[in-house]
């Protein structure tokens, strides 16, 4: 999802003529919304781009803008301030749902750099989050065995308490390569936040490798999922 | 001249109500019956003949067309929210158990269209009269015009049915600020005299519609943080269930089939909603009913049978409460305080599967309900309305931040939805989409927007269909289009294009599913010269001749009730004084002196109507008057939203 706005800052308040900064949502002198400058989420909360924000500050600045940008607040201005604090409300919320999930604050960060991730760099041939990783290659192929088997026994009404529990050891298996995944994320972003650009261009292929790996994994248990709920388990 | 006021509504399933807020209170506004209550039942009076404009229906609305159910069921109508923003597909269901005449010639994809008699009317329209009559009440009681109002939804309403509402408030004159989620409001009542913070939940089980929302309260800020909810769920399911097993029961004992009667059904299902509010106090209750041969049907229903017989209805309120505590993110001992909302809520076994799902006994716990659930949501309304206005510092500092409750999607290639904004998103939430051509010279591009959960388009609700126009011609693949779906803050969709190669401006027309256009509200705009000063004036002359007729009518029966042996031949005399005054000065165009002579004489009945009062109902309801007594007398009882009153009088 990009975000990008085909409308230029203003440099000056439309109120009271004061020098805006580079993507100011309302005016820092007269306090007015202003018409929404070409603003990425980290600039709406006036940040740098970084991997590691502190979520209570952000929701702290969430609700302090909310308080003066919401369209509540705007019920008897004018049509345009309407609009421009509607757009800018949007902003805002959008902003500060991504920002403030650690996955969806890197994906975003990442497509900002310039990488392409999940669907987007599908191209023609199959995405990379659809392929097993290389070396998941032998255990994914024996789980499918296992689900499918369990799958023909939930038919059959059999059961199987063997095949059930390596199901549930396999679940395990993968719900701890996640967690894994998503330590070796949190690391590569402090990496990124604090490197030089070499560093952080490594960091960030690093990190959209991870971040496929991730959502493999977690279609891959969300599959085990099903089947151990389903009620005949 | 001071601001208008902005009033908030409740157009509810069952009852619809009107408050605003006074000074750092929000109030009820009664009706000329002195009601809080308006039911959301809509008459069409008989037409008559001699009438001027007999082109022109005469409508009524509330407790007034509830008599016009029973006698002339084919002429009214209610529960018509639930057919709100619906189309002839969705409403199958709903046709079996209420009786909705729909026209005949509705297409798949049309507005439904409900037969009234000889005319036909959209739900909306319908829906307008419900508004037009609560913002007389507002003019009445402030004495001014009133054309601004905050509107309450279920939470769970989609787009169509959200603006179906927003149509409907248009049409009765009204300049809808905002919509505002049922429970959301609701918490906004509870949160307004106490500086909360933490999480809380409010569970609003009304007579149509389900709604759960899990918000988090911050200085003021109440963000929604999860919502679920079933739009098709309430107390009407109860009813209906209760009345299938007695109209069973008197198919296969008496052998009368009592389906295909509508007056039956109704007398039917008046006596079932009275024996669900007894069950919610008593031990059991009993059905006694004559039948149209005569004969009695006379049933004991013990509260232990009824509870197994309701329980799957009310075991359908648990998915969606715990698919939102999931949503949230949160464990159910994360849940500080509880807020039950709506009549269905005082089912004792209702409480009793909230109380287990919250874990709130076991945490020492009990749901809020201090507020009466039948008005808690019209008293948040008003508060909404109080931060729109910016009328009072009690509500400076407050801010709702709601969420979207399903998620927005597109159609993609193979039927599958490309979701755009995940449901539980707050509100405003946008999303940017880019399409482009797929043949050489192609200048259209049809999009399929879809509000759902499920991966097919064909299991979603369609919202709209449109095309994007005058795309220039070039090579497939070429055109960059980009489309920006933003949802409001009212939950409802708006659509913009540009085509970024050329510069142009896509022309975009969105064909709502099952919605009106601009142009067909227009023309349903019910009273046009509703703002006019002038007109205003004439109205409330009208309204407050009305208001002298029905308590004149009343006084006239006065000496055929026991009760008016028990007043001195003095008072008697006094009435009679102040009743002549009022026959005499009612024709004149003085709206002073007929409300004057109106209040006068509704005083000088007030012990009267207190002795009717004590001889009907032991005690109860003292300082009445005779404008109110009669309607009172109706509905005092009411424990749950519902059609009926409990007990006729007569």
């Amino acid at each position: 999802m990009s975000t990008t706005l085909t409308t230029s800052a203003p440099a000056v308040c439309w109120a009271c003529s004061a020098v805006l900064g580079g993507s100011a949502l309302l005016c820092p002198n007269c306090g007015k919304v202003q018409l929404v400058p070409a603003a990425d989420y980290f600039q709406v909360f006036a940040l740098e781009r970084a991997l590691t924000l502190d979520t209570s500050t952000l929701e702290r600045e969430f609700h302090r803008l909310s308080r003066r940008l919401h369209p509540d607040r705007f019920a008897r201005a004018t049509t345009e301030e309407q609009q421009w604090s509607l757009a800018n409300t949007a902003l805002l919320n959008d902003a500060y749902r991504t920002l403030r999930d650690p996955i969806q604050r890197t994906e975003y960060l990442l497509k900002l750099e310039g990488l392409k991730i999940g669907e987007e760099h599908a191209g023609k041939g199959k995405s990379a989050d659809r392929q097993p990783p290389a070396d998941l290659l032998e255990e994914v192929f024996e789980l499918n065995m296992q689900l499918e088997e369990m799958r023909m026994n939930q038919k059959m009404g059999e059961s199987d308490s063997v095949l059930l529990s390596d199901l549930n050891k396999a679940k395990n298996r993968f719900e701890n390569l996640l967690a894994e995944v998503d330590t070796d994320l949190a690391a590569q972003g402090a990496e990124w936040d604090a490197g030089s650009s070499d560093v952080r261009q490594k960091a960030a292929n690093t990190m959209a490798t991870l971040l496929d790996r991730r959502r493999y994994l977690r279609n891959l248990l969300r599959g085990v999922n099903a089947v151990l709920s389903n009620p005949t388990a | 001249m001071p601001e208008e006021r902005v009033v908030g509504i409740d157009l509810g399933t069952t009852n619809s109500l009107v408050a605003y807020m006074e000074g750092s209170q929000p109030v009820v506004i009664p009706g000329v019956d002195g009601s809080n209550l308006v039911p959301s039942i809509v008459a069409l009076d008989p037409i008559d003949p001699a009438s001027p404009s007999p082109s022109r229906a005469t409508v009524t609305v509330g407790n007034s067309a509830r008599r016009a159910l029973i006698e002339n069921p084919e002429r009214a109508i209610y529960s018509v929210k639930r057919l709100m923003g619906r189309g002839l597909e969705d409403v199958q269901e709903e046709l079996k158990l209420f009786p909705f005449l729909l026209a005949a010639d509705i297409e798949p994809g049309e507005v439904l269209r409900i037969r009234l008699g000889e005319m036909q009317f959209t739900p909306p329209e319908i829906s307008a009269y419900i508004l037009r009559q609560l913002k007389r009440n507002a003019e009445r009681y402030f004495g001014a015009p009133v054309t601004k109002a905050v509107i309450t939804v279920p939470a769970y309403f989609n787009d169509a049915q959200r603006q179906a509402t927003r149509d409907a408030g248009r049409m009765a004159g009204l300049d809808v600020l905002r919509l505002v989620n049922e429970p959301t409001a609701a918490a906004l009542a509870y949160g307004l005299d106490r500086a909360k913070e933490g999480i809380i939940a409010v569970y609003d089980l009304g007579g149509g519609t389900f709604d759960i929302s899990i918000l988090k309260l911050d200085d003021g800020i109440f963000e929604v943080i999860a919502t679920n909810g079933d739009t098709h769920l309430g107390g009407d399911d109860i009813d209906n269930l209760l009345l299938a097993v007695a109209l069973d029961e008197i198919r296969n004992e008496h052998g009368v089939d009592l389906r295909q009667q509508p007056d039956a059904i109704q007398a039917l299902r008046k006596a079932v909603i009275e024996a669900k509010i007894t069950l919610s106090s008593e031990p059991s209750a009993k059905l006694d009913i004559e039948l149209p041969d005569g004969d009695r049907y006379q049933r004991e229903i013990p509260r232990d049978i009824y509870e197994q017989l309701i329980q799957p209805v009310i075991d359908r309120t648990a998915g969606p409460c715990r698919q939102a505590i999931a949503d949230a993110g949160i464990k159910p001992e994360q849940i500080e305080e509880l807020v039950l909302v709506g009549g269905s809520t005082r089912i004792p076994a209702v409480r009793t599967l909230v109380d287990q799902i919250f874990e709130l006994s076991a945490r020492g716990k009990k749901p809020h309900t201090e507020l009466n659930p039948d008005e808690v949501v019209a008293l948040g309304a008003a508060v909404q309305a109080s931060i729109l206005a910016g009328s009072s510092t009690t509500t400076d500092e407050l801010l709702l931040l709601d969420v979207t409750p399903l998620s927005l999607g597109i159609e993609a290639l193979g039927g599958v939805v490309a979701r755009i904004i995940q449901r539980n998103s707050t509100i405003p939430a946008s999303a940017t989409e880019h399409f482009t051509t797929g043949v050489d010279g192609q200048t259209n591009v049809a999009i399929h927007v879809l509000q759902g959960e499920r991966e097919l388009a064909a299991d979603c609700r369609s919202l709209a269909r449109f095309d994007l126009k005058g795309i220039p011609p070039m090579p497939a693949g070429l055109p960059r289009i980009e489309v920006k779906f933003l949802i409001d803050a009212n939950g409802i969709l708006q659509v913009t294009a540009r085509e970024q190669r050329s510069g142009l401006e896509a022309k975009i027309e969105v064909k709502p599913t099952y919605g009106l256009t601009d142009e067909q509200v227009e023309t349903m705009i019910l009273d046009s010269f509703d703002n006019a000063e002038s007109d205003f004036e004439a109205r409330q002359i009208i309204e407050a001749r009305l208001e002298a007729e029905t308590i004149l009518a009343a006084v006239e029966k006065a000496p055929a009730h026991a009760a008016w042996q028990l007043i001195s031949d003095q008072e008697k005399a006094a009435i009679e004084a102040a009743r002549l005054h009022l026959e005499a000065i009612k024709p004149s165009d003085d709206l002073k002196a007929i409300r004057d002579a109106t209040s006068a004489l509704d005083k000088a009945t007030q012990n009267f109507a207190e002795k009717m009062m004590d001889a009907a109902v032991s005690g109860a309801m003292r300082g009445k008057t005779m404008q109110t007594a009669g309607e009172e007398l109706n509905t005092a009882e009411i424990h749950a939203p519902h059609v009926f009153a409990p007990a006729e009088f007569e």
